[in-house]
């Protein structure tokens, strides 16, 4: 699994590729978690359209990142889940903690 | 129900091998001509089943962990994901949505993600013998346009 970001304007994106599993969700949990220590993002999206495959350890993942967020008083949100990731994140409700968009839309109103 | 094909792996429990666990399950299951949906289910499903091995049953060793993959007759699929470590006390509690006692790293949405995605789901255990979880599920055949 690999991990990019861009920053714009207090928005930092989080690019997630590859596949989330237990093996992965360590250095995914310390690599946004360092990414959200050096920028103090106002606003956080995860965009996951570059993972191919993400089991329960992907919703420890964001559950961490959105912990973060808070602690930050700032805002996350998912982004272009493919089919497989958006049924994970179905059955783990995950909407009711973080909003979860097909696209991108370019900021929550 | 009668057993139509079966294939036996047997690896360590090291977290590297939760790929592999998974794909090897998808390759066998391509002769029942999932869905892309359904083979990502199954995927999903294998990826929680060894997971949990690696992370609770051995918490602080390298032990085995042996997958049975058996198509049943009607197009069933059967996963078994068998472990000879620490067991569960708890079964009942273990499966419980968002209980784990796996760190960090874990949601303890993994049962509720294998009975969700699954047809049916077993689970058992005996405390400093091991855990064995046994799964199905349907494969149904496609309606082509022929």
């Amino acid at each position: 699994m690999t991990i990019t970001s861009a920053y714009d304007r207090g928005r930092l994106t989080v690019y997630l590729s590859g596949e989330l599993d237990h093996h992965a969700a360590g250095e995914a949990i310390h690599g946004i978690g360092e990414l959200l220590d050096e920028f103090l993002p106002r606003d956080c999206v995860l965009d996951l359209s570059g993972l191919s495959f993400m089991d329960s350890s992907g919703i420890a993942v964001i559950a961490r990142a959105r912990y973060r967020m808070q602690s930050l008083s700032g805002r996350i949100w998912i982004e272009c889940p493919s089919p497989q990731v958006q049924r994970v994140l179905d059955a783990a409700c995950i909407d009711r903690l973080v909003p979860v968009t097909s696209g991108n839309i370019g900021g929550l109103r | 129900m009668n057993t139509v094909n079966i294939i036996r792996l047997e690896f360590p429990s090291k977290s590297v091998n939760e790929s592999f666990a998974r794909t090897a399950a998808a390759a066998f299951a391509i002769q029942l001509d999932p869905t892309v949906e359904e083979l990502g289910d199954l995927k999903t499903a294998v990826s929680e089943a060894v997971t949990n091995a690696i992370v609770h049953a051995y918490p602080d060793s390298i032990g085995q962990i042996g997958m049975k993959l058996r198509i049943l007759e009607r197009d069933t699929l059967e996963i078994t994901v068998r472990d000879w470590g620490c067991g569960i006390e708890n079964i009942e509690e273990a499966m419980k949505p968002l209980y784990t006692t796996g760190g960090e790293e874990r949601s303890g949405m993994g049962f509720t993600i294998m009975q969700s995605f699954m047809d049916s789901l077993r689970v058992r255990s005996s405390p400093g013998k091991g855990t064995t979880v046994v799964m199905r599920r349907t494969i149904r055949p496609r309606i082509t346009g022929k």
